[in-house]
């Protein structure tokens, strides 16, 4: 009985901390109001113009959306805070899983948008060889966007930054057996474990091509949890692992993490789009998606990594580290 | 809304057996298909394989402590507060944990699973034997019988409906929970269900009717091993 009674109290004080917050960031953004009066001062577009508060924005209520790894959940938080600086009323649900949830989550209208990798749209979605993925983003965007449209979606122009599977392991590893290039594992795969996220297993942009397209064999594949990925490294467990290119730890642990170049191109490299209905566009009005395009303008691969080396590495809440990277980059504030 | 639920359910659980018998196309695979018959059997027996250890490691660490503490009557407050806090147990922030301590693979998940089975196993086990009528135990006892014969032949045979309805909670505890088995280097159904990329919406269900079957038939041969070792004088009369 008295556990009962504390987790409900625990459940009452969770909800009164969240209803404080979301007082607060009311607060917070009817104060920009004052603030953002300067309706020239975005137009050039470029980063670091702030996000003019329109409120006219204020009966439309987005939800922001986004997979369950740390790097969509910062460009959750990031595209979430922007919006709400524009004027919108904003919810989350950061949390969605793989893209085939978050797909249907936005079609059934539960939430308003989320960002997408292009090369993960076009294979998973539209199913697109990994080789048919073109390499420029413009390009990639202008395929998905058309295919997205087709299923009554649509989505915004690409990020900066790109972002793609890629062979990991430890520097001193790849030094002793000499690896570059996926290539250079002929010969010493047999002797290697792999370790993946469980889907990776079968996915052609993955074990699956790595087998297939390079004809590699590798000791084992053991599949673990995708935050795992460099813990089975650490723990001298993989040899290799299956990491993201914009992983923070490649860029703060240079001597201790490298990547194998991928030569065969079996890992399409993505830029994010954001990935809404047209209904939603409708709704929300021009500030919807000049918000966005906006402040997706400064995410370029060293601003995500560091974004996410703080919330990874340094463990600080993906929304703070969202909320100080719009002000340091004059978003907002 | 409706987009999320699925559409005829009918045409849903259709897709989820055709899926069980005939390996079907997928997105991502790139022409290799998946699922079908041979798979599901394979992870079957994987799901079973890591239950029965998982339950097997609990049986060993929990009953003896069980029945010990039952026997002497001792510690009643901690027995029954370990069973209830036991179901509070975040198994997956375990299998995490345990994966990145200890390493990935059969074992490790049996023993994160095992976690699982430990409290109802051995609450079940403490009240059984504790509330077994004392008059009987004193009886035993004015019989000469030494404790470990009172255990065995008295005390144990009174509390197998207790006994055994604790493991067999810990059983489907653990077999529904190894769908998680994937997530730490050991592939269970749980695989259909994870990775709905891979497999769609049919292999889903289909991992999800795979294990609810398990469960199911698990629970069937307990009940049997139950009424076997259930004595005859605690057996509800037929006439």
């Amino acid at each position: 009985m008295r556990t009962k009674t504390t987790r409900l109290r625990l459940a009452l004080a969770a909800l009164l901390a969240l209803a404080l917050a979301l007082g607060v960031s009311a607060c917070g953004s009817s104060d920009d109001d004052t603030t953002g009066a300067d309706t020239t001062a975005s137009e050039g577009g470029g980063a670091g113009g702030a996000i003019v508060t329109n409120p006219e924005n204020e009966g439309v209520t987005l939800t922001v959306g986004s997979k369950n790894f740390t790097e969509q959940i910062v460009l959750g938080e990031v595209y979430a805070q922007a919006l709400e600086a524009a004027g919108y009323k904003v919810k989350k649900d950061l949390n969605l899983g793989s893209e085939t949830v978050a797909r249907k989550t936005l079609k059934a209208g539960q939430i308003s948008g989320y960002p997408e990798y292009v090369s993960t749209a076009l294979t998973s979605f539209f199913g697109a060889e990994p080789e048919e993925v073109p390499a420029d983003a413009t390009e990639a965007y202008e395929e998905a966007k058309a295919e997205f449209e087709k299923e009554d979606l649509t989505a915004f122009p690409p990020t900066p930054f790109a972002s793609a599977n890629a062979v990991g392991l430890l520097k001193k590893t790849a030094e002793e057996k000499n690896l570059k290039t996926i290539s250079d594992l002929e010969g010493v795969s047999e002797e290697l474990t792999l370790y993946g996220s469980p889907e990776c297993r079968q996915r052609i942009d993955c074990l699956a091509g790595l087998e297939e397209l390079y004809g590699l064999k590798f000791k084992k594949f053991t599949p673990v949890d995708i935050g795992l990925r460099y813990t089975v490294l650490d723990n001298g467990q993989a040899d290799l692992s299956i990491l993201f290119t914009t992983d923070p730890q490649l860029a703060a642990q240079k001597d201790k993490y490298v990547i194998l170049e991928d030569d065969k191109q079996v890992f399409p490299a993505g830029n994010v789009i954001w990935v809404t209905t047209p209904k939603v566009v409708e709704d929300a009005g021009p500030d919807y998606e000049k918000t966005i395009l906006e402040v997706q303008e400064g995410l370029t691969l060293p601003v995500v990594q560091e974004l996410g080396a703080r919330v990874e590495l340094e463990k600080e809440p993906a929304a703070k580290v969202a909320g100080e990277y719009l002000e340091a980059a004059g978003y907002t504030g | 809304m409706s987009a999320l639920l699925p559409q005829p359910l009918l045409a849903s659980i259709e897709g989820a057996f055709e899926f069980i018998f005939t390996p079907q196309y997928s997105n991502v695979t790139g022409g290799k298909k998946v699922g079908g018959i041979d798979q599901v059997i394979e992870l079957t027996i994987n799901q079973l394989e890591v239950t029965v250890y998982a339950l097997a490691i609990a049986l060993v660490v929990a009953l003896p402590i069980g029945l010990y503490l039952g026997h002497r009557h001792r510690f009643e407050a901690l027995a029954i507060a370990f069973g209830t806090a036991g179901r509070g147990i975040p198994e997956l922030a375990l299998i995490a944990f345990m994966a990145a301590a200890i390493g990935v693979g059969l074992l490790n998940v049996a023993i994160a699973l095992a976690v699982l089975g430990i409290p109802p196993i051995l609450t079940n086990a403490f009240v059984g034997i504790h509330q077994v009528d004392r008059s009987a135990v004193d009886a035993a006892r004015g019989m000469g019988m030494t404790e470990s014969e009172i255990l065995r032949k008295v005390e144990i045979p009174l509390a197998i409906p207790t006994l055994m309805s604790g493991i067999r909670g810990a059983t489907i505890a653990i077999v529904a929970t190894a769908t998680i088995a994937p997530l730490a280097g050991y592939l269970t159904l749980g695989d259909f269900i994870i990775n709905e990329n891979v497999y769609g919406e049919n292999g889903v269900l289909a991992g999800a009717i795979l294990v609810a079957l398990l469960a199911l038939a698990l629970e069937l041969v307990l009940a049997g091993v139950q009424r076997l070792l259930t004595s005859p004088g605690l057996k509800p009369r037929t006439e």
